[in-house]
């Protein structure tokens, strides 16, 4: 463990030192295009908030002189003593997700990147759009500061490269380029932005949705190969090259490269250190069906080291990691854990006097430097219900927090009011020290004199301390009022319902079991294996029938694993951690209910294939001829002569990306390409044609486009102003398409025609009535949030894992699956939900039961029920009360109050604000 | 940071700070296992840290 040279207890993150520090520093987190200091913070919400000094440029520490800071720093937070630190640890499981590194500078010369300024790397471009950047979000040229006119991205800058050694495709590039390009075009709507790119790989759920935005806010996207990029007068002049072999140039003022995400720099150290094995390019080797194992046991991968990878998918993918690792040593679950105690609560009745203590604190001078803290303070001398009132330097440090015990004990003190910062980041804090003092945490009140008085306010210093005053009254006014709210938690019953019998919820049902949780899965078929059961082999080589084997024995002879086959969801009731479900299962003529009890949902029941009746405006009639990706593959597989076709042309697209589905399924390139490469390994003299629009063979599976092109499919893209066109007669099937090399329309008569059809949803809006749970408008479910809770649904103790939540390969759909299991067992192994005690309550004598708040809750969490006397009324679930609100704002006769903002208090509030 | 009560079990260490490595770290403890979460830098956040927003609803990425 390096030093900070600053002891973490006692810095308050104020940023005095930084000012004074006199020696200048290249600041790396915004990508050396701003200046720092040797003691700094990279960014004001960095954890921990403790400013570092970097020993290689700090006087004192490479000279011996200076120290200025230690002088400087006011809660004498410096501390040159410290020295590096070993550790000894003895652990029970490893997670590695050491994340991706840089693509070498050399690459990127050929751009002249390093040469002008103005070529920058995507996430030097990143910086300059970012309000905390250097230019504090103005988009200006690095070379003489003016404004850009025209901006060009390069894509695959490092990546499906070979001249750098990078064959695979980075996954995250076409997406951040988009990204980048509108928001530098909501900065100067004027900008001109032109994408250069091979592919638009804008696969994942929604993201085709986004590059079609990007293109109606008038960004070009050309698809070409750029040669080079040249100083050119003030300008750079970028040469390109497209499909129809012409050569041209355009100037820029602005060349951003998207650069691919290389292997981290440590990862062959990492991989000696831990002992386990590297892929081709150094990123971690794992296997299809088991993705986060590495070749050592007890130590898994996540995110961008397993392989390049957005952020929804590497959060998903700790997630299944944590949950793999939980399950591996089930044993010692709760062992080693932390539990922190606090003193027995007093009791603060209703009818007790109020007794508040006001602290005003001066946040360094964050505060202090524009509003007079001390008039401030002064100020509630004498208001009602105030018996105690200070100014604290940092009211957040942690002398600070011993000080406020003390005196909520020497004036037993009832309620507080602190005037500092904002709730959001320092309320936790605050309300820990109250649990510590023996109060309840909710008799606490903020009030935000930094953000919303001296910041904002900075050139008015009377005005702000006067604001500062008037919210003090306020919040003092609101803590009269305010009452100790319970702490509760609902039981939990520890078993676990998996809806489908797939990969997904198979997957999904032995990570539950495996750390000790009684699981059913609900399989409306009668066999188990879902969509995998009609795959025969995958693109790395994996014979799908094995593996799939493999695991419904484990899951069938797993005795926490109950399998009911034949069998649906039809009725739900209770909520998060009480769940009670009718199941029915029909066997012939004879259907069977079963009642069960359980704390979590897991919703894995799949999609499956389209059928598309049009195909590009061309009517289609499935045959042996015509057939999609999935028909060819069991040919291809099955046993016999002739297995392969004499001639194949593959479309790909058919009825996905807009012509009768609108999104892009993920799987159809990879799954033409693994075709392709098994016919030309039964007949190399096999004619293959793909005809395609955007080839996206993401991630590894870019190795294996490669290779078929190499042994010679022939990919030919098309544009939908273009379409292919077919048709067939007794067994002919016509082909007839335009060839942008040859610059006109080729016709040919396959042996078969296979079609690359896309995955629908099947089944999800009967679920989504039952569960209460939403889908998107492509009847996909749609998670709770996109990229920080991919696999839980926006009702507590409901997850999605699989085809149900988008089409993606198999590899996906198992971490999907783990992760959706690992998450619901959070749940079930705590035995409880803590509720917050922040939420709505009913009051039933004024409710009239009309169930506005039952229809309007985005949750699911209040809910009508009768009363003994049979009337309507409104109840919350308090389990699953996320406390927003919509109810009691909503309720036409005031029956609905939120904990900590009732009527009485947001009203007393009003009243000081006008009452001077 | 507290030190673990019992060393040899119950225990997990993730390597990396960046967004992968802190949701494993914070999936583990809500868990019921104690994490050691090793990052190289002073902070962590990793390269999420640096992004202004992100794909495709143009959230702020810290």
């Amino acid at each position: 463990m390096r030093p900070r040279y600053i002891d973490a207890d006692k810095c308050t993150a104020c940023g005095l030192c930084t000012k004074y520090c006199p020696r200048h520093l290249v600041d790396q987190y915004n990508e050396g295009l701003a200046i720092t200091r040797p003691i700094h913070i990279d960014y004001a919400q960095a954890v921990p908030a403790t400013y570092f000094i970097d020993p290689e440029a700090c006087l004192y520490l490479k000279h011996g002189t200076c120290q200025i800071c230690v002088c400087t720093c006011q809660s004498k937070a410096i501390d040159f003593s410290q020295k590096p630190e070993e550790k000894e640890l003895h652990i029970g499981a490893v997670i590695m997700a050491p994340g991706f590194g840089r693509v070498p500078d050399a690459t990127l010369a050929k751009y002249s990147y390093g040469q002008h300024p103005d070529v920058m790397t995507s996430l030097e471009f990143e910086r300059l759009l970012c309000a905390s950047g250097p230019f504090e979000g103005e988009v200006k040229c690095l070379s003489d500061r003016r404004h850009p006119k025209r901006i060009a991205f390069i894509q695959c800058v490092g990546s499906r490269d070979l001249g750098c050694n990078n064959g695979y495709c980075s996954s995250v590039c076409c997406m951040y380029a988009i990204k980048e390009a509108m928001v530098a075009k909501e900065h100067d709507p004027e900008v001109e932005i032109t994408i250069y790119y091979m592919d638009m790989r804008t696969q994942g759920k929604g993201f085709d949705a986004a590059q079609k935005k990007a293109e109606s806010m008038g960004i070009k996207f050309v698809r070409a190969r750029v040669a080079d990029v040249m100083p050119w007068d003030k300008n750079l002049k970028l040469t390109y090259s497209t499909m129809d072999g012409k050569h041209s140039f355009e100037p820029y003022d602005i060349v951003v490269l998207s650069v691919g995400l290389d292997a981290p720099a440590d990862a062959k150290n990492l991989g000696e250190i831990a002992g386990f094995a590297l892929n081709e390019y150094d990123f971690c080797k794992t296997e299809t069906f088991a993705p986060l194992l590495t070749t050592k046991p007890g130590v898994f991968v996540a995110g961008a080291f397993q392989g390049p990878k957005d952020i929804p998918e590497s959060v998903t993918q700790s997630s299944a990691a944590a949950g793999l690792a939980a399950g591996l040593i089930v044993k010692d679950r709760g062992k080693a854990l932390v539990h922190k105690t606090y003193p027995k609560e007093q009791k603060t009745g209703t009818d007790e006097e109020v007794r508040i203590g006001v602290f005003v604190c001066h946040c360094g001078i964050n505060i202090s430097s524009v509003v007079d803290v001390a008039s401030v303070e002064q100020y509630t001398e004498g208001m009602e219900g105030v018996v105690y009132h200070a100014q604290s330097l940092y009211s957040c440090s942690q002398d600070a927090q011993e000080v406020l015990k003390a005196k909520i004990k020497e004036h037993n003190l009832n309620r507080v009011v602190i005037a500092a910062c904002s709730p959001r980041t320092h309320e936790p804090l605050f309300q820990e020290t109250l649990k510590d003092a023996g109060l309840n945490r909710c008799l606490f009140e903020m009030v935000n004199i930094r953000d919303h008085c001296s910041w904002v306010h900075a050139n008015e210093p009377a005005a702000a301390t006067q604001k500062s005053m008037d919210l003090v009254r306020m919040g003092i006014a609101k803590a009269r009022h305010i009452q100790p709210l319970p702490e509760q938690t609902v039981p939990v019953t520890a078993k676990a319902l998996v809806l489908g019998g797939g990969v997904a919820g198979l997957t999904a049902a032995l990570t539950l079991a495996e750390q000790g949780f009684h699981t059913t899965v609900v399989e409306k078929e009668d066999t188990l294996g879902g969509h995998l059961q009609h795959l025969s082999f995958t693109l790395q080589g994996d014979t799908v029938s094995t593996v799939l084997g493999n695991l419904t024995d484990t899951v069938k002879k797993n005795k926490k694993i109950e399998v009911l086959t034949n069998t649906e969801l039809t009725q739900v009731n209770g909520f998060v951690g009480n769940f009670s479900s009718v199941l029915t299962t029909t066997k012939g003529k004879k259907t069977t209910e079963t009642t069960i009890d359980h704390g979590v949902i897991i919703i894995a029941t799949g999609g499956r294939e389209h059928r598309p009746e049009v195909v590009l405006g061309n009517p289609v009639e499935y045959s042996e001829a015509i057939v999609t990706q999935r028909e060819l593959e069991k040919r291809l597989s099955g046993k016999g002569k002739n297995l392969a076709p004499k001639s194949v042309v593959m479309v790909q697209c058919a009825g996905s990306r807009g012509d009768d589905l609108n999104y892009c399924s993920k799987v159809c390139c990879n799954h033409a390409v693994k075709n392709a490469l098994k016919i030309k390994a039964l007949d190399p003299a096999s004619q293959v044609i793909v005809l395609y629009r955007d080839m996206r063979t993401y991630g590894f599976a870019e190795d294996s486009y490669r290779q078929a092109r190499e042994q010679g499919v022939v990919f030919i893209p098309y544009t939908m102003d273009n379409k292919p066109k077919f048709k067939s007669s007794g067994k002919k099937t016509s082909v007839t398409f335009y060839d942008p090399i040859l610059r006109d329309e080729v016709t040919m008569n396959p042996e078969v025609l296979a079609l690359s059809v896309g995955i629908v949803a099947e089944g999800t809006e009967e679920i989504s009535k039952l569960l209460k749970v939403p889908v998107n408008e492509d009847k996909f479910f749609l998670e709770a949030h996109v990229k920080l809770r991919p696999v839980e649904l926006p009702v507590s103790g409901v997850y999605v894992c699989g085809l149900a939540h988008s089409p993606k390969p198999v590899e996906e759909i198992i971490v999907q699956a783990q992760a959706a299991a690992a998450k619901a067992s959070i749940p079930l192994c705590k035995g409880f939900v803590s509720v917050e005690p922040t939420i709505s309550c009913v009051d039933k004598e004024t409710c009239i039961g009309c169930g506005l708040c039952e229809s309007l809750c985005p949750y699911q969490s209040i809910r009508i029920t009768k009363d003994e006397n049979g009337k309507r009324k409104a109840e919350t679930i308090t389990a699953s009360c996320k406390g927003c609100g919509i109810c009691a704002s909503h309720c036409p006769v005031f029956a609905i109050s939120m904990g900590g903002f009732t009527d009485e208090q947001i009203n007393a509030q009003i009243t000081a604000f006008g009452a001077k | 940071m507290g030190q673990a009560k019992d060393k040899k079990s119950g225990t997990v260490m993730v390597v990396g700070g960046g967004i992968a490595g802190v949701q494993a770290a914070l999936d583990l403890t809500e868990l019921g296992y104690y994490v050691y979460l090793v990052e190289k830098s002073a902070a962590i956040g990793g390269a999420m840290a640096q992004l202004d927003k992100t794909f495709p609803t143009n959230d702020c990425s810290l």
